[in-house]
């Protein structure tokens, strides 16, 4: 339905659904209405749904301005768990086509089913993403992550090949082989998550080669896992390209939801297909464009499983302002964190990002860390431990003088002064998956 | 005026990993003149004078350590008593640091490694007092 119009247009064009891209915005709510009134309709067939909604009245008629979304309750993770694995599920199963999951660490996993049609809509969404950084037909796309259930490998996938580019499901891990590939198939764009592609950097190193001078890679994508606006830059001094942030989580299809344009300022969030509030976590009021808040998001165009309000935990903010790209969709800042990603130590919220910005912003140490929090005679501890890149001194005073600044600015931005560990270059664990940074090993969590 | 090259090697205090850096120069046939260790609680710096400095750098560099190559300053005394003091007492009257020193005796002489705050001043007073520096190829031949 989208594919056959849109690869009629070769590809010059700047969007990739020029009308859906820059309407207006009352057309855009208009839109977001009736595509809410949908939804709403095939929620109410999932057992879930059903009973809440009957519980309180609501009908599609409850809906006259798209603010009234409002009254439609929150829906949490514990919701989607509680009613694991089918009380959310609106179409008979018969026409579900595919199913992903999340993890699951903890309890039951989150399950989300999807339509052909939700799978039509989210490969578009992936394909307009990419093709909003230029990516085209003739690019050749190789996607590092995990395959399975992790929505970043088929979601890419699809996307990836919607677009029409030549897809490589290189998948996670093996660095050299993904090197191979790179270099055999004239890779141009790669989805990695940030701290992957940090490491290949290194091992394109250790092969002697020079991603630059001895590949066509030209952008990347980069996702899944928070980062900073440092950690981006020295990806692409370091990769030679052009790194684009991707959001998305899997309870909302996956990667997809919102994307960066050609000028980095922000990811657009694509308001014709999911509906975006930003919340205070405690009060749950709506807050003000540009004040960082729980992001909710509600799916307008998913029919499997419609997800309505749902509570991501992710923490960010709308950036005001228009992009110079005219599209309509705002824009949000990069994910500040998750509200479960927080720790508090001594009364004070810390998110790991706050401490990777400011070891990203010191050259002499190197891009892995790691945080313990322990007892130590009765009181909290917060230990980061950090890898010295290369010995710039063989001065102690400057060693410790190193440590010091790490601290005092560390303390300045958390509020807790934290001890400071100077580790070995290539001591501390280095991932192929999502970071873990924070190690809890306190008595009384 | 001339300076030797010394080895810093930063190493996290646990057990083998001196052994590490020893093993791979020898593997290489890197010879080590001298060695001293300053450490803390939590780390240690690991300093060598070693009879290739420029491909002990690249070897333990490529292995993965945090090493650095540092100019230092090594002068010959005489073996005797007094005679380290008689050099020291020359810096500290003109208020030059030493950050740190190590050194070793050979027969009648000895051989003192150190680095200053300040090395033209240092090598001012070496020159003024013709104390007796050493030169990289002199001490490989020690």
């Amino acid at each position: 339905m989208y594919a056959a119009a849109q690869n009629h247009h070769h590809q010059m064009n700047r969007y990739w659904e020029e009308e859906l891209e820059t309407m207006s915005r009352p057309a855009l709510e208009k839109l977001q209405l009736e595509r809410l009134k949908t939804t709403f309709a095939y929620a109410a067939r999932s057992p879930y749904y059903k009973q809440l909604f009957g519980k309180l009245n609501l009908t599609v008629d409850s809906f006259g301005h798209i603010d009234d979304i409002r009254k439609i309750p929150f829906t949490t993770k514990e919701d989607l768990r509680a009613n694991y694995p089918y009380g959310l599920v609106a179409l008979p199963l018969q026409e579900s086509v595919r199913l992903h999951s999340s993890s699951g660490t903890t309890g039951n996993p989150t399950v989300i089913f999807h339509s052909q049609h939700d799978l039509d809509s989210w490969s578009n969404l992936v394909a307009r993403c990419l093709y909003s950084v230029g990516v085209r037909d003739t690019d050749v796309f190789q996607n590092t992550s995990g395959y399975g259930m992790f929505t970043g490998g088929l979601g890419f996938q699809y996307g990836a090949e919607r677009l029409g580019c030549l897809t490589i499901p290189a998948a996670a891990g093996n660095s050299r082989r993904q090197i191979k590939f790179m270099q055999d198939f004239g890779t141009t764009t790669v989805h990695a998550i940030p701290s992957y592609a940090i490491r290949l950097a290194d091992v394109f190193e250790e092969m002697g080669l020079d991603p630059h001078r001895d590949t066509r890679l030209k952008t990347l994508v980069i996702g899944a896992e928070p980062h900073t606006e440092e950690q981006r830059r020295r990806i692409e001094e370091l990769l030679g390209v052009r790194a684009f942030n991707s959001f998305g989580m899997s309870e909302m299809s996956g990667p997809g939801v919102a994307f960066e344009c050609e000028y980095q300022t922000g990811l657009h969030l694509w308001e014709d297909a999911f509906y975006l509030e930003i919340i205070h976590p405690d009060t749950l009021e709506p807050l003000p464009d540009g004040e960082i808040g729980e992001l909710v998001l509600t799916s307008l165009d998913r029919r499997a499983m419609p997800i309505l309000r749902y509570r991501t935990r992710d923490l960010t903010r709308i950036l005001p302002g228009d992009c110079p790209c005219r599209r309509v969709h705002r824009r949000i800042d990069r994910v500040k964190g998750r509200t479960d990603d927080m720790f508090i130590i001594k009364g004070c919220n810390i998110f790991p990002m706050q401490i990777e910005k400011i070891l990203l912003q010191t050259p002499e140490v190197g891009n892995n860390y790691m945080i313990t929090l322990d007892t130590v005679d009765h009181s909290d501890e917060m230990l980061i431990e950090v890898e010295l890149k290369d010995l710039f001194t063989d001065d102690y005073g400057r060693l410790e003088n190193l440590a010091k600044s790490l601290r005092h600015r560390i303390r300045d931005e958390v509020l807790v002064a934290p001890r400071i560990k100077l580790a070995e270059s290539g001591s501390l664990p280095q991932s192929e998956g999502k970071a873990v940074r924070v190690r809890d090993l306190r008595n009384n969590k | 005026m001339t300076t030797i090259r010394q080895l810093s090697i930063f190493l996290e205090n646990k057990s083998g990993r001196l052994q590490e850096v020893l093993e791979a120069l020898g593997n290489e046939k890197i010879n080590i003149t001298a060695l001293t260790i300053a450490d803390t609680s939590e780390y240690g710096i690991l300093r060598l004078i070693v009879s290739d400095p420029e491909n002990g750098y690249k070897l333990l560099k490529n292995r993965g350590f945090s090493v650095n190559l540092t100019d230092v300053l090594s002068l010959s005394v005489s073996h005797e008593a007094g005679s380290l003091a008689k050099v020291l007492k020359k810096f500290s009257e003109e208020k030059l640091s030493v950050e740190y020193m190590y050194a070793f005796s050979l027969g009648e002489k000895a051989v003192i490694v150190l680095r200053t705050d300040n090395r033209p001043k240092a090598f001012e007073i070496i020159e003024r007092n013709n104390f007796t520096l050493i030169s990289e190829d002199e001490i490989k031949n020690l």
